[in-house]
C-alpha cells in the first residue's frame, strides 16, 4: 500500500462522520455536566467551614494533577456495566468540573467587596445574594473561558474510544484495522477535527475580545 | 488489597522501568516542546508576514487536530506513507513536542507581548541591537511570566503519556495495569496509579516553581519560600483553556 488511497476515503467518511454525531454529543452533554458540576464546586468551595473547603479542594486538586485516560479506563473498569458513553460523559464532566470550578472561582473573586457588604446590609439570605447578585455577575465573565474548555474537551473525546464508545476515532480505528488504511482515515479525522474547532476557538478569541478581557 | 501490592513490591523493577519511560517520556517531550514553543513563539512576532503566517499556520494545526489523531498518525499512518517506523516512545515524543509547542507558543508570544512597550523603547534609546534587546530585556521580564502557563502545560503533557500505553509502549500505565489483570483489584490498581501520577505532578510543579522564583530574583523580586510549595491552581486561574 502506498499514497493516498481516495476510495478509502469516499467510503470512511460517512463512517466517520456517525462517529463524529457520538462525538458532538459526548462534548455537549460533558460540557453541561463540567459547566453545572465546576459552579456547585466552586460556591462549596467558598463554604465558611474548613470541613467543607479543604476536602473540595483537595479532591479538586487530585482530580485535575491526574490523567484523564487512567480516570477513564478505571471507571470503566470498576463499573462495567453501565453503558461505556455515559461513563465517558460523567468522566469527562468530573474531571473538566475541576479546571471549571477555578474559573468560576476567579468569576466571583472577580465581583467587587462591595456587593457582598451591600447583601449584608440589605439582610439578603445567603441563597438571595448567590442568586440575585453575585453570580449574575460572576457568570457573565466565566462563559468565554468555559468556552474554551469546551473546545478542549472536544478534542480529548478520542479517549471514548479506548472504553470503546462508538464515536469518530473508534470508528476511525476499526476502518484503519479493517482495510488497513490508518493514514487515509486518521488523516481525515484529523481534518474534522481542525474544521470544527478552529472556527469555533475564533470565535471564542472573538468573544473574549467584547468581553474586555 | 495486600494481593496488589506484594504484587507490585515482587514486580518492582518493571515498575520501576515502567516509571522510567513515563518520565522519559515526559522530560524529552517537554524539551522538544519548549524549543518549539520558542521557535514558533518568536517568529509569531516576525515582521516579515510569510516567517509571521508559516507560524500561525502550524501553531493552528497542531492545536486543532487533537494530540490523539497526531499520536495515532505517527504511529499508524507514517510507516505505511514513508516506509519509516519510529519506536513508540520517540512517536509519543515526537508527537507530545509538536502538540504542546504549539500550545507554548501561544505562551510565549503572549509574555512577549506583555513586556510593557516603555521596555522596548529604552532598548532602543540605549541604542541595543535586536538580539541584545531581546537577550538582556525582553525575555528575563516575558520568562517571568512564561513560567506558570508553561508549568500547566508541563502537567497537562505529563498528563497526556498515559496514551503511550495505546501504542503499545511498556510506561507506568501499562505496567500497573498488567498488574491489575494478575490480583484483579481493580480499584486498588487505580487508584494506585492515579495517586502515582499526582506525585509526580506535584514534584514538577515544585521545580516549576524553584525556577520561577530563580527568575523573579534575577529580576529583583523575592517571592519567599511559601510561594515554593504553591500548588498549581493558585496560579492557574489566568490560563483559562490552556489547552
Amino acid at each position: 500500500m502506498n499514497g493516498f488511497d481516495r476510495n478509502a476515503v469516499g467510503e470512511s467518511l460517512p463512517l466517520l462522520l456517525e462517529g463524529f454525531r457520538v462525538t458532538l454529543l459526548a462534548t455537549v452533554l460533558g460540557t453541561l455536566v463540567a459547566a453545572v458540576l465546576g459552579l456547585v464546586v466552586a460556591v462549596a468551595g467558598r463554604a465558611p467551614s474548613r470541613f467543607v473547603t479543604v476536602p473540595v479542594r483537595a479532591v479538586t486538586e487530585f482530580v485535575r494533577s491526574t490523567p484523564l485516560l487512567v480516570q477513564l479506563v478505571g471507571a470503566a473498569a470498576l463499573f462495567n456495566t453501565v453503558e461505556p458513553l455515559y461513563i465517558g460523559i460523567a468522566v469527562l464532566g468530573v474531571h473538566y468540573a475541576a479546571y471549571t470550578s477555578e474559573v468560576y472561582r476567579a468569576g466571583i473573586d472577580g465581583v467587587p467587596k462591595g456587593q457582598w457588604e451591600a447583601c449584608r446590609a440589605l439582610s439578603l439570605s445567603p441563597r438571595r445574594t448567590w442568586q440575585a447578585v453575585i453570580l449574575p455577575q460572576a457568570v457573565r465573565n466565566v462563559l468565554p473561558a468555559l468556552g474554551n474548555y469546551a473546545i478542549s474537551m472536544f478534542k480529548e473525546t478520542p479517549f471514548l474510544a479506548v472504553i470503546t464508545v462508538q464515536e469518530m476515532v473508534f470508528e476511525a480505528r476499526k476502518y484503519g484495522a479493517d482495510h488497513f488504511a490508518y493514514t487515509e482515515v486518521f488523516t481525515l479525522a484529523g481534518l474534522v477535527f481542525l474544521v470544527a474547532s478552529y472556527p469555533t476557538s475564533l470565535l471564542m478569541r472573538k468573544l473574549e475580545k467584547r468581553l474586555g478581557h | 488489597m495486600s494481593d496488589f501490592f506484594s504484587l507490585l513490591a515482587e514486580e518492582f523493577p518493571r515498575v520501576r522501568s515502567g516509571l522510567w519511560v513515563t518520565l522519559q517520556a515526559t522530560v524529552l517531550g517537554a524539551l522538544l516542546a519548549g524549543a518549539l514553543a520558542f521557535a514558533l513563539g518568536l517568529t509569531a512576532g516576525s515582521g516579515v508576514l510569510l516567517v509571521r503566517g508559516a507560524s500561525r499556520v502550524v501553531v493552528e494545526f497542531f492545536r486543532g487536530t487533537s494530540l490523539y489523531i497526531q499520536l495515532f498518525w505517527l504511529y499508524y499512518a507514517m510507516p505505511l506513507v514513508t516506509g519509516y517506523e519510529l519506536t513508540p516512545v520517540i512517536c509519543g515524543v515526537v508527537a507530545f513536542g509538536l502538540n504542546f509547542g504549539a500550545y507554548g507558543a501561544e505562551v510565549v508570544r503572549g509574555a512577549i507581548n506583555s513586556v510593557p512597550r516603555g521596555q522596548y523603547e529604552a532598548a532602543i534609546a540605549l541604542n541595543l541591537g535586536p538580539a541584545r534587546r531581546l537577550w538582556r530585556v525582553i525575555l528575563p521580564q516575558a520568562w517571568v511570566q512564561m513560567i506558570p502557563s508553561f508549568t500547566n502545560l508541563l502537567i497537562q503533557l505529563l498528563k497526556a503519556t498515559p496514551l503511550l500505553w495505546l501504542i503499545s509502549a511498556a510506561d507506568l500505565m501499562t505496567v500497573v495495569q498488567q498488574l491489575r489483570d494478575r490480583t484483579g483489584e481493580t480499584l486498588t490498581a487505580y487508584l494506585t496509579l492515579l495517586a502515582a501520577y499526582f506525585v509526580l505532578a506535584y514534584a514538577l510543579t515544585l521545580l516549576m516553581n524553584l525556577l520561577e522564583r530563580s527568575a523573579k530574583r534575577r529580576l529583583g523580586l523575592d517571592t519567599g519560600a511559601r510561594s515554593l510549595f504553591r500548588s498549581r491552581s493558585a496560579s492557574a486561574t489566568a490560563v483559562g483553556g490552556a489547552r
